[in-house]
């Protein structure tokens, strides 16, 4: 059974970290929590199952609807909720987090208003088929869960470190003038960066249908606030400090629950996330900025 | 000479009452049929606001049996709607108005049990009879003598379920999963874990989980280890329509029984083919054949264009309860009502045999409910 509760945590905690991922690119960029993530992030789940089982379209068909849906809100986010406020001068970072959260109350809303509350079947042909790897029983979605996000966190990893983009985006996260200055279209890359985050948002949502057969309106929320605890445990923008912690809160919620007391799932899970915070409260790959520490 | 004054004003009062009174309850000897017995009743709903589509099934089902009543002819009811709002000072606000200036002679109602919590102390100081039609929560007819409810509390809905089920499995041991974070869930929780020591079954584990939960593998993963002989889970239906689901595709093929937060059609509709096999008890089946619940689905469906659900039911029973207490107590008057409405025993109503019993609470056998073939169905 320990193996079996293993594959559960990992499945879990691959889904977190993909979520997790998409707060902290815009973090690190942006140096603002983008609290629209989560609702972008159901709406990808939404046209998933719109794709899927309305539609009766395969699953690479649901991959791409929701990543050019969830996209397409990123940049819309980005040009009527974010870039105004850069712009503007004498705008806390305060302004564009309560922007956010208008366009997340928005969402949901509308969400309500266009699926209906209540919980959707998301349907995926292949849900029961089951194998036995060494006495273990693994289904096929959690094998396939498993490989999307390995591979859309190995491809995220190698883009930001080899690629000529995806220096400059480390270039604009590190300081934005100066990659400005050194001829950096910084508007650009602040705008990619948020499209990107936003899709991996969609693909999350996918997953999510796929891994739990059921989807609402409140999964936004509900998930949002794992990925903000995940960024903030795994250290606020760290790439691999996001993959790491989804993957401990997913195994620790479900060994929780597999060994301990169902009721404390989340206590205890959050606990861990603390403790490790008073050890290292920069999370577990931050970097303590220097003009951080008073 | 005070003293005289006074005996032979009230002297005169009685007389004059008499003579009043002795032309309507003087029976006529000729034959004819006798005058009803007019009754002015009470009924405190929620007309307004969230909950408004309880209100309206439970308002649709007293005017439905008011109508029948009326058209017998042995009693003649008169309704007072007012409107709760789901507030409870509306609601007290509501019931002190037709206690002391609509004079009614029954309550019936209010829709919430928190609601009962206010309105039921305030009828029972004042000597009024009320009938709650869709409280549930425990405590509710301890409130005073005047107190009473038909509506079917989970103490009675659950040990019927769990005991259908665990004679027809031969179930010795069971799991238990609840939604911890609501008092509905909680509550009927405890019912099913007392019921379970009651019947000796063994408890395996008792797993937990919160409103919204998207993710119950790690949960059922435990139970489908531990393999139970049928899952006793109390959740509502978003909730439990997932789980549902989410443990038919883990290959857990044994029998869940619900609590009354599971028994909607909904959970079919969410579910599909995996609420296969799921069991709840309800005091309502619309489906039951009986000539009553056939004529009473007719006739609301002819008047209101829709199927009667439970709230309905209950109400429509609830006013011919009362009115068969009040041709026994034979006239409209508060204490005489009280004490037929207490001695009510074996009513023939739309829900079944119906009775009160010495705490003025219901009395009834629930119809235990199995999905089969997508659709609820009777247990056997």
């Amino acid at each position: 059974m320990f193996l079996e509760q293993l594959v559960n945590g990992v499945t879990l905690g691959s889904i977190y970290a993909i979520v997790a991922l998409g707060y902290t690119l815009v973090f690190g960029v942006l140096d603002i929590i983008n609290m629209a993530h989560g609702e972008i992030f159901m709406f990808g789940a939404f046209v998933g199952m719109l794709i899927v089982s309305k539609a009766g379209a395969p699953l690479p068909v649901a991959f791409l609807g929701a990543i050019v849906v969830t996209g397409a809100m990123g940049l819309l986010l980005e040009r009527f909720a974010l870039r105004p406020l850069r712009k503007a001068p004498g705008v806390s970072n305060l302004s564009s987090l309560i922007s956010t959260i208008g366009v997340s109350i928005l969402l949901e809303n509308v969400a309500q208003k266009v699926f209906g509350a209540g919980n959707h079947l998301f349907e995926t042909p292949f849900a029961e088929i089951r194998f036995r790897v060494g006495g273990v029983t693994v289904y096929l979605v959690q094998a396939l869960i498993l490989f999307v996000s390995l591979a859309l966190m190995t491809g995220l990893a190698l883009w930001l470190a080899r690629t000529r983009t995806g220096r400059a985006l480390r270039a604009t996260a590190e300081n934005l003038a100066t990659a400005g200055l050194l001829g950096v279209d910084t508007n650009l890359m602040i705008t990619a960066t948020v499209v990107i985050a936003s899709a991996m948002g969609g693909v999350a949502g996918v997953l999510v249908g796929m891994a739990f057969n059921y989807i609402n309106n409140q999964i936004g929320l509900s998930m949002g606030l794992k990925g903000l605890a995940i960024i903030i445990f795994g250290g606020m923008g760290s790439v691999y400090g996001a993959m790491a912690g989804g993957l401990i809160l997913g195994i620790a919620e479900t060994l929780v629950v597999a060994y301990g007391d169902s009721g404390y799932r989340d206590s205890i899970a959050f606990l861990t996330i603390i403790v490790v915070l008073l050890i290292r409260p920069q999370g577990l790959f931050g970097q303590a900025a220097p003009g951080m520490r008073r | 000479m005070k003293r005289n004054l006074r005996t032979s004003v009230a002297l005169a009062c009685l007389l004059f009452s008499l003579l009043f009174l002795g032309a309507r309850e003087a029976r006529p000897a000729n034959g004819a049929k006798a005058a009803p017995i007019r009754a002015r009743i009470g009924v405190i709903s929620i007309l307004t606001g969230q909950g408004a589509g309880y209100g309206e099934a439970i308002t649709d089902g007293f005017k439905l049996a008011r109508d029948e009543i009326n058209a017998k002819g042995a009693v003649n009811i008169e309704l007072v709607i007012e409107d709760s709002g789901a507030k409870q000072e509306q609601a007290l606000a509501a019931a002190q108005k037709l206690i002391n200036s609509d004079r009614v002679v029954a309550i019936l109602g209010p829709t919430l049990s928190n609601e009962m919590k206010v309105v039921g102390p305030e009828a029972n100081a004042s000597g009024v009879p009320i009938l709650g039609t869709s409280t549930t929560a425990k405590g509710i007819p301890q409130i005073g003598k005047y107190v009473f409810r038909n509506s079917l509390p989970e103490s009675l809905a659950i040990p019927a379920s769990i005991g259908a089920v665990v004679k027809k499995y031969h179930v010795r041991k069971v799991a238990l999963l609840y939604g911890n974070d609501d008092v509905f869930t909680k509550s009927g929780f405890d019912t099913m874990k007392e019921v379970s020591g009651r019947l000796g079954l063994k408890i395996l584990t008792v797993q937990e989980f919160q409103k919204g939960q998207a993710d119950y593998k790690a949960q059922l993963t435990r139970i489908a280890s531990l393999k139970p002989d049928a899952i006793f889970c109390s959740a509502l239906y978003e909730e439990g329509a997932v789980i549902l689901s989410q443990a038919r595709k883990m290959g857990i093929s044994v029998p869940f029984v619900g609590g009354n937060g599971f028994n909607s059609p909904k959970v079919v509709e969410i579910a599909k083919g995996a609420a296969e096999g799921l069991v709840v008890a309800t005091p309502w089946f619309a489906d039951r054949g009986t000539p009553k619940v056939k004529a009473f689905v007719a006739r609301y469906g002819k008047a209101y264009g829709r199927k009667p659900d439970q709230f309905a039911a209950q109400a429509y029973d609830a006013l011919y309860i009362l009115a068969n207490a009040l041709e026994r107590a034979g006239a409209a008057d508060r204490g005489r009502l009280r004490d037929a409405l207490a001695a009510t025993r074996n009513f023939d109503g739309v829900l079944g045999k119906f009775s009160f019993d010495a705490g003025r609470d219901v009395e009834m056998q629930p119809v235990v409910l199995i999905v089969k073939d997508g659709k609820f169905q009777p247990f056997h």
